[in-house]
């Protein structure tokens, strides 16, 4: 081990399932070498001993859903050189975001027993609507090749390889046969981001989005796909609004699906 | 390497050489390859498709599987008889052998002192997988053909792929039951063997009500050695085999469910650039790469840095890439082709068009597998005839 400071990393989380900060600590027989090459200065999850700062890399896992978090995270950016948000809450909200669409004070009402108690915001929204965000990691919960990959590729100074494709290439490269075209099963890979190693069609399962929209996604050219593999307009929105309900590409595409199914409403009264 | 098979007509019809094989005694085809150092590779089914695996054994061959095909569906079905290569369309090439997903190229290691060491992954040890591909239809046995030239026939031999190729013992099997969306015939390329079809094995499988016979020639050196092994079951074969053979090539060349008009595509393409039937095939397209990924053609691939965590070890390895990949298009400050439009266009128009001015041929050899695999069944086919009508429309209004 070189005797130079190694840089520090902080590990933040806000509203979230602690799922993804459990990824790194999944990482297993990389973590002692990443624990020689970083310092861990701050990772409640792991340790209660932190360093103040500031941080070199600072991860960061969940959304934005109470006022203190906005304070929170403009402090964190202040005390972070890179600052990296990781899984689908800090990245599009995470399924706390469905709150956005409906409600709020009848939802609160509604759920805890003594509302008066909650504080929150009425919306759960991503980090970087709030500060600016260096890399956005995808993931419900995020990959551990990945996280290394985004790490390592902080510690070497290069841009993190982290492809922002369809989940069908994965498929493709894994020699995973097609569960739409084979089965007839709804699948939402070809809008998917890459990055789970196409986890759930490997077992005969559609994809669910859980990485968010890929880049440039053409969800109106999938629709009537997954209308024929036999999911209802209210299933599909249902499908596109679990995991990353706010990231605009899957809400707009939420809301084509279930905007036909008023049109035809509409059409039919007539 | 290889010329390409250009058309393919002419069953080894008076082939000699030719010896006849029972189904039942494959097994000994695997033991004779695997005696010589080969791991087969063929069809199989599983997870509701024929794929292409190692295969430990005969009995691994898809015995009576056939598939029905549609754009973007894919069933298997139980076929009559018991025939194992009487399937289409799969949902990979032969590419996955021999243009591997992934492979490393180079490794680099700095030392105490700063020195750093290059280790190009062509002097490693590890050896080249050498593999017997067991039952390449006419249409791919083209494929292959297209990418020696273009992975070997120019100035630079690629390193993963040469040696791979070189290895490889192919077993080609002319075929007999094109699917709903095959158009080999239309293009050149099958769907029988000719007497000088680049492979080692040619075969023929007549499936009857009650046995399977192979029909088999050797193309290369090697393959007659193979097939005069003494422990293979061969004899002469009957006199009537030959003449199935060549009604079944007759019989499959009628049967072909797509038709590609190949002549003066080239040119078609080029005219059209502008024509709005890519806007409406951008409407439909995923750009989801499925295409290219299946295309048994599709070479296109990126490269990897990776490094680890102490800093001192860095690798380069490459991976298949897309033109439907926004990245693939990347340079200072963005994508050269954002649109689905410009996507779509980029491959049919390299696949179909400029490929010719590239490596003097066309990229498809009409297996059908992109019409198949895209999830919304985009059909190159129809796209290319409807871009052909408008080249066609615009000559009348200038003429």
């Amino acid at each position: 081990m070189s005797c130079a400071p190694r840089p520090k990393l902080a590990v933040w989380k806000f509203s979230s399932c602690d799922g993804c900060q459990l990824t790194l600590l999944d990482c297993e027989e990389d973590l002692l070498p990443l624990a020689d090459r970083v310092e861990i200065a701050y990772f409640l999850e792991a340790s209660r001993a932190t360093s103040p700062d500031p941080y070199d890399l600072s991860l960061v896992e969940g959304s934005i859903a109470t006022k203190d978090d906005i304070d929170r995270i403009r402090e964190i950016r202040a005390q972070s050189r890179v600052l990296v948000t990781i899984g689908a809450c800090a990245t599009a909200g995470g399924i706390q975001a469905l709150r956005n669409a409906r409600d709020f004070e009848q939802l609160r009402s509604v759920v805890y027993a003594q509302p008066e108690y909650i504080d929150e915001l009425a919306t759960s929204t991503p980090i970087a609507d709030h500060v600016r965000v260096d890399f956005e990691l995808r993931g419900c919960p995020i990959d551990k090749r990945q996280l290394l990959e985004v790490i390592t590729a902080f510690l070497a100074g290069r841009k993190p390889d982290i492809p922002d494709h369809s989940v069908c290439f994965e498929c493709k490269r894994r020699g995973v046969t097609c569960v739409t075209v084979a089965h007839g099963t709804p699948c939402l890979g070809p809008v998917t981001q890459a990055g789970c190693g196409a986890l759930c069609p490997a077992f005969g399962r559609g994809c669910f989005g859980c990485f968010g929209p890929k880049a440039d996604p053409n969800t109106r050219a999938l629709l009537p796909l997954l209308r024929t593999d036999g999911l209802a307009d209210q299933d599909v929105a249902r499908l596109y609004r679990t995991y990353n309900a706010e990231a605009p590409a899957f809400r707009e595409a939420a809301r084509e699906a279930t905007d036909t199914v008023k049109e035809t409403a509409e059409e039919t009264r007539r | 390497m290889a010329p390409d098979t250009g058309t393919a007509k002419t069953p080894p019809a008076n082939d000699a050489d030719a010896r006849e094989l029972a189904q039942e005694d494959l097994q000994a085809l695997f033991d004779a390859l695997t005696a010589r150092g080969w791991t087969v590779v063929g069809p199989t089914e599983r997870d509701g498709a024929v794929v292409l695996a190692e295969l430990a054994s005969a009995d691994k061959l898809p015995y009576g599987v056939g598939v029905a095909l549609a754009p973007g569906g894919y069933r298997v079905r139980r076929r009559e008889d018991r025939a194992a290569f009487a399937h289409s369309a799969g949902p990979q090439s032969w590419k996955t052998f021999l243009h591997p997903e992934r492979a490393r190229l180079w490794q680099a290691d700095r030392d105490g002192d700063g020195t750093v060491t290059f280790t190009p992954d062509a002097e490693e040890k590890s050896p080249v997988p050498r593999y017997a591909l067991l039952g390449v239809h006419p249409c791919d046995l083209a494929a292959i053909a297209r990418l020696d030239r273009v992975l070997t026939g120019g100035a630079f031999r690629d390193p993963v792929y040469t040696p791979r190729r070189e290895a490889a013992f192919v077993i080609a099997v002319a075929c007999g039951e094109p699917g709903e969306l095959c158009f080999c015939a239309s293009v050149g390329t099958g769907p029988g063997l000719r007497d000088d079809a680049p492979c080692d094995l040619a075969v023929h499988e007549i499936a009857g009500d009650d046995d399977v016979r192979l029909l088999i020639s050797a193309h290369s050196a090697r393959g007659a050695e193979v097939l005069a092994d003494p422990r293979l079951p061969v004899r002469d074969p009957d006199p009537q085999l030959p003449e199935l053979a060549r009604c079944q090539t007759e019989a499959a060349e009628r049967r072909m469910g797509r038709e590609l008009e190949a002549e003066g595509l080239r040119d078609v393409l080029a005219e059209t650039l502008d024509s709005p039937v890519w806007d409406e095939v951008a409407s439909r397209c995923l750009t989801c790469g499925n295409c290219t990924m299946v295309c048994p053609t599709c070479f296109c691939t990126t490269t990897e840095d990776t490094t680890d965590l102490t800093g001192d070890h860095a690798e380069r390895w490459r991976r298949w890439d897309s033109c439907f990949d926004l990245d693939f298009s990347y340079v200072h400050g963005g994508s050269v082709r954002t649109s689905g439009r410009s996507r779509y266009r980029q491959w049919l128009t390299h696949k179909l068009g400029t490929w010719h001015d590239q490596f003097g041929s066309s990229g498809c050899v009409g297996c059908g597998r992109c019409i198949v695999w895209c999830p919304v069944g985009i059909d190159l086919t129809v796209e290319a005839a409807r871009l052909r009508e408008e080249a066609g429309a615009s000559e009348e209004g200038t003429a």
